[in-house]
């Protein structure tokens, strides 16, 4: 069989900051040429604004721009159709449709390669069943699509772990002040260290304070969309913990505490991130950062906060939106950094 | 235990019959009004939607009456309102208005779930609970009808108006009625008296469908009552979403032989999947419609409602392929009755423009 090989647009948006290794691994392995979209800039967002409706969630009209960059330099966009990622979950359902509103919204857009990754029922079938279907849009066989998942799936829990211990992001572009870890290169791609650390001890009162940042993965380490806010949370003298930072399954057992099952997979990780760290004694305030428009932020972020006034820790509540400006943030975060540092001296 | 639940349109109708039925004492919340609203906004998360908002307030103004306790629907995703009963519990705890909260919903792990809630509810013996659930689902099935036929007057009536006070008297007769009998003859007579309206000679009408959220579609608080102004400009109003349709497809998984949604058949090739909601739906009856003949698609949502926005972006290619214009209407506590008012006639307009241009 003769195979194509294709100049695949992935968009770097969204899920991108979730499963960016292993797709780029799997892509790549079929024989295709993956082209990711360069860093969110104002060009991509002004794109994705005049493109998506006007109520679509701040995160979506980003993904918008990022695709309507990549189509005409690509022959195909991979836009795989999240349904589940996990038994009895969900993604918002604006992720079920995107292959649909991407069609409908760009101009000559080139085909979409959009396989359905539903595991809510039976994960093992639902991921084999969206490697067939990438493999085949791609023309590749399943033998070769297994081999191509195995070592997509390696380097994903690499990069996973490498996460956890604040070391790595996948393709976001480096700062110049980052200093970026031995081993940590992944062949091809760019990639840096960023601040969240985990928690540890801290020595004494002269210590920064720590501060949890809970988000989503594609507000928190887009540095334009998400305004860098872990970085400047730093830059006030802030140590950073992320959900990333902690383990799976800490946030998974604070979550048991919810009278029901959160059924949003970022939800959940959001929300038991938040439930874990607002119960410890070093970690001196929380940050939720959310987008306009968020659907599920918009129930499980208002929990989190009622849940944190209750243990009298402090919260804060950043949403962003393409009118969001700099200043207005960078503000609220040295008011709520000020008032930390009072609170801890009183 | 005294029992309350939210407002839907005249679903307070159907759940009262069937908790009497079971031997509940039941308070109904008070009407929607504006006030109901203001409560709700008050206290809910700024970027909830709607019907979050407006059940609170419900609630609240039903505990004012004595309510202790809230039967619901949840749900398992993907869409926000199986999660409304977590965040409402949390908001009135947090007011000191605390309510004992009985959500129905998929059972997690084993359907006795939903039996035990239902066992614990039931007061009477069985064949009175059977009696009233009937007699409820007859009164969703009269209502529809009724309403129905309403859709169809309200443009072609000689004094706009007379249809709705004729229903309203119905609706009341109907909440009354206490045997299959008395509705059959409720929705007899009222059919005549709806016959009986003297109708305007031979005007050219416009036929819009609508579809959308099922709230914002079926109560009227929250989208200002827009199937009345549309009659009023001339405009018959279909659309498939009924309480009774709703209560088919969902409760009695479809076994009843009424017309249900088939978006798997009419959504692609613009909408390939479900997206929670209504949203599929959304797409696939704008193409129905289409293949009808209406004019128009208006497409109603709560703001920020996730599987609508999905709808409303594919719509595009839906009116490329099909030709029916569309427009989509967001509502929240915002909406005002003149910018509503003045996108439906200017929607109607060019409708009408569109239709004579063609007829011509």
């Amino acid at each position: 069989m003769k195979v194509k090989h294709w100049r695949l647009g992935v968009p770097r948006a969204l899920f991108y900051y979730y499963y960016a290794p292993w797709w780029e691994t799997f892509l790549e392995n079929l024989g295709a040429e993956v082209v990711v979209s360069p860093p969110t800039s104002k060009e991509i967002l002004d794109l994705g604004v005049g493109l998506a409706v006007a109520e679509a969630c701040l995160p979506v009209k980003v993904y918008y721009g990022h695709a309507a960059w990549l189509a005409p330099r690509v022959e195909a966009l991979f836009v795989p159709r999240l349904v589940s990622v996990e038994q009895k979950s969900f993604i918002c359902p604006k992720l079920m449709g995107l292959p649909d509103m991407l069609r409908a919204a760009i101009k000559d857009c080139p085909p979409v390669i959009d396989p359905t990754v539903d595991l809510a029922r039976r994960p093992e079938e639902g991921l084999r069943a969206a490697i067939r279907a990438t493999a085949r849009a791609l023309g590749a066989g399943n033998r070769e699509a297994l081999k191509a998942a195995a070592l997509a799936g390696t380097r994903y829990r690499e990069w996973l772990a490498w996460q956890r211990e604040g070391r790595l992001i996948w393709g976001s572009n480096i700062p110049s002040d980052c200093h970026v870890e031995q081993g940590a290169t992944v062949a091809g791609n760019p990639c840096d260290c960023l601040l969240g650390q985990g928690l540890g001890p801290i020595a004494n009162t002269g210590a920064p304070l720590t501060i949890g940042i809970v988000g989503h993965s594609y507000l928190l380490y887009d540095r334009y969309l998400g305004m860098d806010i872990p970085g400047k949370v730093a830059r006030l003298g802030g140590r950073v913990v992320l959900p990333e930072n902690i383990d799976p399954t800490l946030g998974e057992a604070a979550c048991r505490q919810l009278p029901k099952r959160l059924y949003w997979t970022l939800g959940r990780k959001i929300m038991g991130t938040a439930l874990h760290l607002m119960e410890k004694e070093e970690i001196a305030g929380l940050i939720h950062l959310t987008a306009f428009g968020c659907g599920p932020d918009s129930l499980v972020g208002d929990l989190a906060e009622r849940y944190a006034h209750r243990l009298g820790k402090p919260f804060l509540l950043l949403t962003l939106d393409e009118h969001t400006g700099e200043a207005g943030v960078a503000t609220r975060l040295e008011a709520f950094m000020d008032m930390l540092i009072r609170r801890r001296s009183a | 235990m005294k029992v309350t639940f939210p407002h839907m349109g005249h679903l307070w109708l159907v759940l009262k019959t069937a908790l009497e039925g079971i031997g509940l004492e039941v308070v109904v919340p008070p009407p929607c009004t504006r006030r109901t609203l203001e409560l709700g906004v008050r206290q809910a998360p700024e970027s909830a939607c709607l019907p979050l908002k407006v059940n609170l307030g419900n609630y609240l103004e039903a505990k004012e009456l004595g309510a202790d306790t809230i039967v619901m629907a949840g749900g398992v995703g993907p869409c926000r309102i199986g999660y409304y009963s977590q965040v409402q519990r949390e908001i009135l705890r947090d007011l000191g208005s605390e309510y004992e909260m009985i959500v129905f919903e998929p059972p997690d792990v084993h359907f006795s779930e939903v039996w035990e809630k239902i066992k614990y509810l039931n007061r009477r013996p069985w064949q009175d609970g059977v009696h009233g659930v009937i007699l409820a689902w007859l009164k969703a099935c009269a209502v529809d009808a009724l309403e129905q036929e309403v859709q169809r007057l309200r443009p072609r009536e000689d004094h706009p108006g007379r249809a709705d006070a004729i229903f309203r008297r119905a609706v009341q007769r109907l909440d009354a009625a206490d045997s299959r009998r008395t509705i059959n003859r409720t929705v007899k007579e009222i059919k005549a008296e709806l016959a009986a309206i003297p109708r305007r000679k031979k005007v050219p009408l416009l036929r819009i469908g609508i579809v959308g959220e099922i709230y914002t579609v079926l109560e009227p608080l929250v989208n200002l009552d827009i199937e009345r102004r549309l009659g009023a400009l001339g405009v018959e109003v279909v659309r498939s979403l009924f309480l009774s349709r709703w209560i088919n497809d969902n409760l009695f998984k479809g076994l009843l032989p009424l017309p249900g949604h088939h978006p798997e058949k009419t959504a692609p090739p613009y909408l390939n999947h479900f997206v929670g909601g209504h949203g599929w739906e959304s797409v696939g009856d704008t193409v129905a419609f289409a293949r009808q003949g209406c004019d128009g698609v208006i497409q109603l949502a709560p703001l920020t409602c996730m599987p609508e926005i999905v709808a409303h972006s594919v719509m595009p290619s839906v009116q490329q392929a099909t030709g029916i214009p569309v427009m989509t209407l967001y509502l929240d506590e915002q909406t005002g009755e003149a910018g509503l008012q003045t996108r439906l006639e200017a929607f109607v307009d060019m409708l009408r423009r569109q239709k004579g241009i063609r007829a011509g």
